[in-house]
């Protein structure tokens, strides 16, 4: 995006290095966490370890990436926690209702992903057709999305059928499920790089404006990277439900900050234009490493939240710092 | 408002113009759904049912003017950290009264300091180490969570004084409690300050031009941080009169005024790209907000039809409001 101002003088390597891949700033910062976990807690970079890390804070990753498409945009979804809350109520439903089989599991993960497409397109036609404030707007809809949750499932607690989270929790060939999704994961995003979609994406987030009078349809791709977010919000809630094994209208209303904190952290701007879909996944991991570190050292309970909180902030101020001093 | 340009379109005729402020759209508005309740349950729009309202309007109200402040100072201002700063001031006024009348010029002063201490690391975030607002105040919010755990595990809920709970539910003067008068106090001096002294047309000249405001010689920083402290402040009085509105203090109370804060700003016709707007129409959107959701709980339906009705007539109602330009060639 920026490659077309004028290189007046060649700036050095390692800011080269952070203008090309936005991510590195938060990739150091997740590193030395995991050696802070390892050394305080050798067990957790153990096998066994990071398998429970990647188990617990995939949803995490998968919001943090819709996160970042609408935010390529320079959109926000404030309503991201309540589809996951809406796709897990929803197909921990659908799965009872069919009996539990592998069959009754796949029509469910179907419907749930149509659900949180669906929800995406609500908000890209209000924010980007009705033209609405985003943030303001997706709080609406986040409010109508719980609102369906609670009349799918009025009180948290249904389960889900042995068969779902037995898969998700489990293993294959001496590999767990979850590195499998992984690199599935992986896949998928980087083809949806490679897409048209992300740039123009990109293009909209730095100058709706020029991406409109060069003739970019700026209402449509608005719209399109709010369905990909209800899409992977939908993932996100496949996690959640693998995770907690459970349905929970409530579950994901805590995690729409979370994914937003996350996408900053991995070097994306707010503002839209500039930010990579690997940099909200590392950001999603600092806020998991953290969370263990803050435990690892031993911090009275009552004090982990305050100490997660100072560093969350830290991190956040640390990485925008360090981005924009490599971008100026 | 309205914009003077030299090749003037037909002008509309100034009734429809005066139909079109948003101001007037919530006060039409807030009627509407007066009479609305009062169709739907006989008795809404009674006198003790309106009082009950206004209070609960008030203590948003005053949450929302610091919004306000903030959002009409521009750069993508919002302060998301209101909610922790409620919460936190309803248990540091409840500690320091702890039931007492004579405690309750100290818990003010504790109170204010905390809120403005918080509103000062906001400020200083957003303007030295330029951390947008939003990231900024959110990272806050995070902080202030994690310090409530801790102060509430060190210490009780504590508890109102008398004095404070009548100044927020009893009749004070015309009937009308202690709270609906500061809150009108409020909204008057945000108007005069706004409109009539030097620091308010700075703060909508950082709003609307920041580069042209520090050619003009406005201290751009020392204003923007003036706006968080002040936001930090209000939401800290907004904790102290929710004290005294429950009597004690419970977990995360502040938590459902930091969005709805927003919104009442919103409906009140200031938009979040800041620079324009005013506190008397956000006044009219927070009462809008709380006869919504006072609507809302007396008619008879789950939760879940409530949540979706709300947030479908939130939809409905913003389209009444600052809806984006459409792109042009």
């Amino acid at each position: 995006m920026t490659d077309a101002t004028l290189p007046t003088t060649r700036p050095g390597g390692l800011k080269r290095l952070v203008e090309r891949y936005p991510f590195l700033p938060a990739l150091v910062i997740a590193l030395v966490l995991l050696a802070l976990n390892g050394f305080y807690q050798p067990r957790s970079v153990s096998f066994i370890g990071i398998t429970g890390l990647t188990k617990t804070y995939l949803a995490l990753m998968m919001l943090a990436i819709a996160q970042t498409y609408v935010v390529y945009a320079g959109d926000i979804d404030l309503s991201a926690g309540a589809i996951v809350s809406l796709v897990n109520v929803v197909i921990v439903v659908m799965m009872e209702k069919m009996g539990g089989s592998g069959f009754s599991v796949v029509a469910a993960l179907g419907l749930g992903l149509a659900t949180g497409l669906a929800c995406g397109i609500v908000n890209g036609v209000v924010v980007a057709a009705l033209r609405l404030q985003a943030i303001v707007a997706t709080f609406a809809t986040s409010i109508f999305f719980t609102g369906l949750a609670l009349y799918v499932m009025p009180v948290a607690g249904t389960p889900a059928p042995a068969a779902f989270w037995r898969t998700y929790g489990g293993r294959f060939f001496e590999i767990p499920f979850v590195f499998y999704a992984v690199v599935v994961l992986a896949i998928m995003l980087y083809v949806l790089a490679r897409t048209r979609l992300s740039t123009q994406l990109l293009a909209v987030g730095d100058d709706a404006q020029a991406a409109f009078q060069s003739g970019l349809p700026v209402t449509r791709i608005r719209i399109q990277g709010y369905a990909l977010c209800g899409l992977f919000a939908a993932l996100a809630a496949f996690c959640v439900t693998g995770d907690t094994a459970s349905g929970d209208p409530l579950v994901g209303g805590k995690m729409t900050l979370f994914s937003v904190a996350a996408v900053v952290l991995g070097g994306s701007a707010l503002s839209g234009g500039y930010g990579t879909v690997i940099g909200s996944i590392i950001g999603a991991l600092i806020i998991g490493l953290i969370n263990s570190l803050v435990f690892f050292v031993g911090t009275p309970s009552e004090w982990q939240n305050l100490v997660q909180g100072l560093a969350i902030l830290l991190a956040l101020m640390a990485g925008i710092l360090v981005g924009r001093r490599a971008r100026a | 408002m309205t914009a003077t340009t030299q090749a003037r379109p037909p002008a509309p005729s100034p009734v429809l113009a005066f139909l079109k402020q948003p101001l007037v759209v919530a006060l039409a508005l807030i009627v509407a759904l007066l009479l609305l309740g009062e169709a739907l349950s006989p008795g809404f729009a009674s006198a003790q049912q309106i009082l009950r309202l206004l209070i609960v309007a008030a203590l948003l109200g005053i949450v929302a003017a610091g919004q306000n402040l903030v959002i009409l100072g521009g750069r993508e201002g919002i302060d998301l950290s209101v909610g922790g700063v409620i919460s936190l001031s309803a248990i540091i006024a409840g500690n320091v009264m702890n039931g007492a009348d004579s405690g309750i010029l100290p818990a003010i002063v504790a109170c204010i300091i905390a809120g403005g201490l918080i509103g000062l690391f906001n400020g200083l975030g957003v303007t030295l180490l330029r951390i947008p607002p939003l990231v900024m105040t959110l990272g806050m919010l995070g902080v202030l969570q994690g310090l409530l755990v801790v102060v509430r595990n060190g210490i009780p809920s504590g508890l109102a004084a008398p004095g404070l709970s009548q100044f927020v539910t009893r009749p004070f003067l015309l009937g009308l409690p202690g709270i609906i008068w500061l809150w009108v106090a409020i909204g008057l001096l945000m108007a005069f300050m706004l409109t009539r002294t030097v620091y308010g047309h700075r703060i909508y000249a950082i709003g609307s031009n920041e580069q042209a405001a520090y050619m003009a010689g406005v201290p751009v920083k020392a204003v923007r941080i003036s706006l968080f402290m002040l936001s930090g402040v209000f939401a800290a009085i907004a904790g102290i009169c929710l004290l005294g509105y429950s009597g004690s203090s419970f977990a995360n109370v502040g938590e459902q005024y930091m969005l709805p804060s927003i919104i009442a700003v919103v409906f009140g016709g200031t938009p979040l790209a800041g620079g324009k707007g005013g506190y008397t129409g956000t006044m009219a959107g927070a009462l809008l907000l709380v006869i919504l959701q006072g609507i809302l709980t007396t008619v008879h339906i789950d939760e879940s039809g409530r949540q979706m009705v709300f947030g479908a007539t939130l939809l409905l109602l913003m389209l009444f409001y600052g809806r984006g330009r459409a792109m042009r060639g």
